[in-house]
């Protein structure tokens, strides 16, 4: 089962992954994280079909997704190079 | 016996550099060093090497940055006006400690001045040029067995010390040939490995090479304080220069390059006078090799300092000597040259009176 | 789908402002280079400009270049290692404006190198003053009344520029302004590559990009920016691509 994972530390809060969700599925927080930005959050994860263009638009590497099926890492973890 | 030729001082050069070992030159044409680039447009190819004539002096010498990075020997060469626009380059290898070979053939200056021989890029050569506080090893070569030898070794102390070596000759040099021999290359110094070149990070971290530092606030000024110690050590380890008849010398006469060799016989004909002359002849301008000019003043009651500019050589000398003994000075920029008369005439002048240095016309 | 960092970024947080382009066109590069295997004997040029830190982001070799200056720097590595890849990351300013010289040179040469031109029509890094590209009317801290066609000149346009120039593989015009055109960009740089390690000669890629900081925009208002306004001064597409042939 894939999973998406969002890093609020990493986020800068720019929101462009909420402009792109085709489901508006992202929302920006309330709170702040440590640098001072509010940061992405999914709204409800049963939702999300992982199409990755949340990802591909952010500019700061803050979310990734696993995904078994279209891996590219070998066993042990490691990408593939 | 090595092979005995007839070149000139620019196509001397570029046997010497390839004999050394440099396979990548590239070079913007410009009067009196042509037949460096021209040169080496054949001579690279044949020896396995990369010649690009270059758009500009400026690409030119970042094509040397990405060489040297890419851990190549590497050399570039102009005259006056080039120079001055490789001087940003020049900042940037210096500060990141590559090295490469730097050839100045000096013309007539300021502006676009004249394509006589001249000596007026001496302060930009070792006092800076370019923007921080970093050094150049310059070496002067004045004969044309010098300028193969000294080429050669350029690319040792390079490699050696990490820096770009200059080296500062003018339009008679490059212009003018003479019979040499053409000694196969030897090092002369135990040269470290590159650990630094960009190759592909492969079975290693990756490398960068970079002249900005940002983080910690101090680190450029540790960085500079790095590249004083290395400057010092160069200080103490390299001093090249002739001395000839300093002895037993009243006044000592010192000149560099082309004005050093015709400032020696002078010396020589001073001497079948009864005059007691002799001669300092620096090889290397920076580090400047202080230590002949101090032992001496501490015998010889004045110094006379020829060069084909209007006074930039000659401060370097009074550093040397601190000013102890008076210093007259003989020089004109532009395309003067001095001839061995001429120097001559200045010798017996000052002899004559070197009881009175008060009287001597023409003391700086 | 599978999404991660690819191995040719760190795991480091960039300096760049929130809804700045550069980390999407770097993810793209770092994608690329994942993609092909090449990591390990790649050497990026770093530029003056926002972009200059990137050798902190870049997990390969970097040379970090005098400004405008990396094709050169470029070109002495690649003619000295001639089976590594070599890639020039420069902003407008760097690329167009103090590098105009090396960048039409290491063209017109034909150098197999590939360059990514990152396209925000104003100096970032500088605090927003009047870029290469900046657009005619478009406000900047030195165009207080908007750049003029007379007094500035208009903007130029690098790839229609450089078509002219017959030692050029290929050139084309992207942007990362939206999901699709991320999509398309992503290609656009693989191409570029792939010509490189095919030795087809000299491959650019110009990439429109969003600067919301010295736009003074919000981000979403920025990547609006480049579709509705930057697009038509500059449009997407392919100005050159020789690539089918053999370089000569």
């Amino acid at each position: 089962m894939a999973k998406i994972k969002f890093y609020a530390e990493r986020c800068k809060g720019c929101g462009l992954c909420v402009l792109v969700c085709p489901h508006g599925n992202i929302r920006m927080s309330t709170e702040l994280n440590e640098t001072g930005h509010p940061y992405a959050v999914l709204v409800d994860p049963a939702r999300c079909t992982h199409c990755a263009l949340c990802g591909r638009m952010c500019p700061d590497m803050a979310i990734e997704i696993d995904d078994p099926k279209t891996s590219k890492k070998d066993k042990s973890g490691k990408p593939r190079e | 016996m090595a092979e005995k030729v007839l070149l000139k001082g620019n196509e001397l050069l570029v046997e010497a550099a390839i004999e050394a070992g440099c396979r990548f030159f590239a070079g913007y044409p410009i009067t009196p060093q042509n037949e460096v680039p021209e040169t080496m447009s054949w001579r690279m190819p044949q020896a396995g090497g990369v010649f690009i004539q270059a758009e500009s002096e400026i690409a030119a010498i970042n094509m040397l940055f990405g060489a040297s990075a890419a851990g190549a020997r590497c050399m570039t060469s102009s005259s006056s006006p080039g120079i001055s626009l490789k001087q940003e380059g020049i900042s940037y290898i210096t500060a990141a400690e590559l090295p490469c070979l730097i050839v100045n053939m000096q013309r007539g200056g300021p502006g676009l001045g004249n394509i006589r021989a001249a000596q007026g890029d001496y302060f930009q050569a070792v006092k800076g040029g370019g923007h921080g506080d970093y050094r150049l090893i310059v070496l002067v070569p004045g004969t044309l067995p010098e300028l193969y030898q000294l080429t050669m070794n350029a690319f040792d102390y390079a490699d050696f010390y990490r820096n770009p070596v200059l080296i500062l000759g003018d339009g008679i040099l490059g212009q003018m040939a003479e019979p040499v021999e053409l000694t196969p290359y030897e090092p002369i110094l135990d040269l470290p490995p590159k650990d630094y070149v960009l190759d592909g990070c492969k079975g290693r971290p990756p490398r960068v090479v970079k002249t900005l530092y940002l983080h910690p606030t101090d680190s450029l000024v540790q960085h500079n304080l790095h590249l004083q110690e290395k400057y010092a050590r160069i200080r103490r380890e390299l001093n090249l220069y002739e001395e000839y008849e300093t002895e037993d010398a009243e006044l000592i006469v010192s000149a560099y390059g082309v004005p050093g060799r015709i400032a020696k016989g002078a010396v020589k004909m001073a001497r079948r006078e009864g005059i007691r002359a002799g001669l300092i002849r620096p090889l290397c301008v920076w580090p400047f090799p202080a230590a002949p000019f101090r032992k001496a003043a501490q015998t010889a009651g004045r110094f006379l300092v020829v060069e084909m500019s209007f006074g930039q050589y000659v401060e370097d000398v009074k550093l040397a000597i601190e000013c102890r003994r008076p210093v007259a000075f003989l020089g004109k920029g532009g395309g003067w040259y001095p001839s061995q008369e001429e120097i001559l005439e200045e010798i017996r002048r000052l002899s004559s009176k070197a009881q009175d240095p008060a009287s001597v016309k023409g003391s700086v | 789908m599978d999404f991660h960092r690819p191995e040719t970024l760190k795991d480091a947080p960039t300096h760049y402002c929130p809804g700045c382009g550069h980390g999407i066109v770097h993810r793209l590069v770092a994608e690329v280079i994942d993609e092909l295997g090449i990591r390990q004997r790649t050497i990026g040029t770093a530029p003056v400009g926002c972009a200059v830190l990137l050798y902190d982001y870049f997990n390969c070799d970097i040379i970090e270049c005098a400004h405008g200056r990396p094709p050169a720097v470029a070109t002495g590595i690649k003619r000295m290692l001639p089976d590594r890849i070599l890639f020039t990351y420069q902003g407008d300013g760097d690329l167009a404006a103090i590098g105009t010289a090396e960048t039409i040179h290491a063209a017109n040469r034909g150098e197999n190198i590939t360059v990514i031109f990152v396209n925000n029509a104003i100096y970032g890094m500088t605090g927003g003053q009047m870029a290469p590209t900046t657009m005619i009317g478009q406000w900047s801290t030195t165009t207080p009344d908007g750049r003029g066609q007379y007094a500035e000149g208009g903007p130029i346009k690098v790839c229609e520029m450089l078509s002219a120039l017959d030692g050029v593989c290929y050139l084309e015009r992207v942007s990362v302004s939206s999901p699709k055109d991320v999509m398309n960009a992503r290609k656009a740089i693989k191409k570029a590559f792939e010509n490189q390690i095919a030795e087809k000669g000299f491959s650019l890629v110009e990439v429109l990009s969003m600067c919301p900081t010295d736009w003074k925009l919000p981000p979403e208002k920025a990547m609006d920016f480049v579709n509705e306004k930057m697009k038509k001064v500059f449009p997407l597409g392919v100005y050159k691509d020789r690539s089918g042939g053999r370089h000569e």
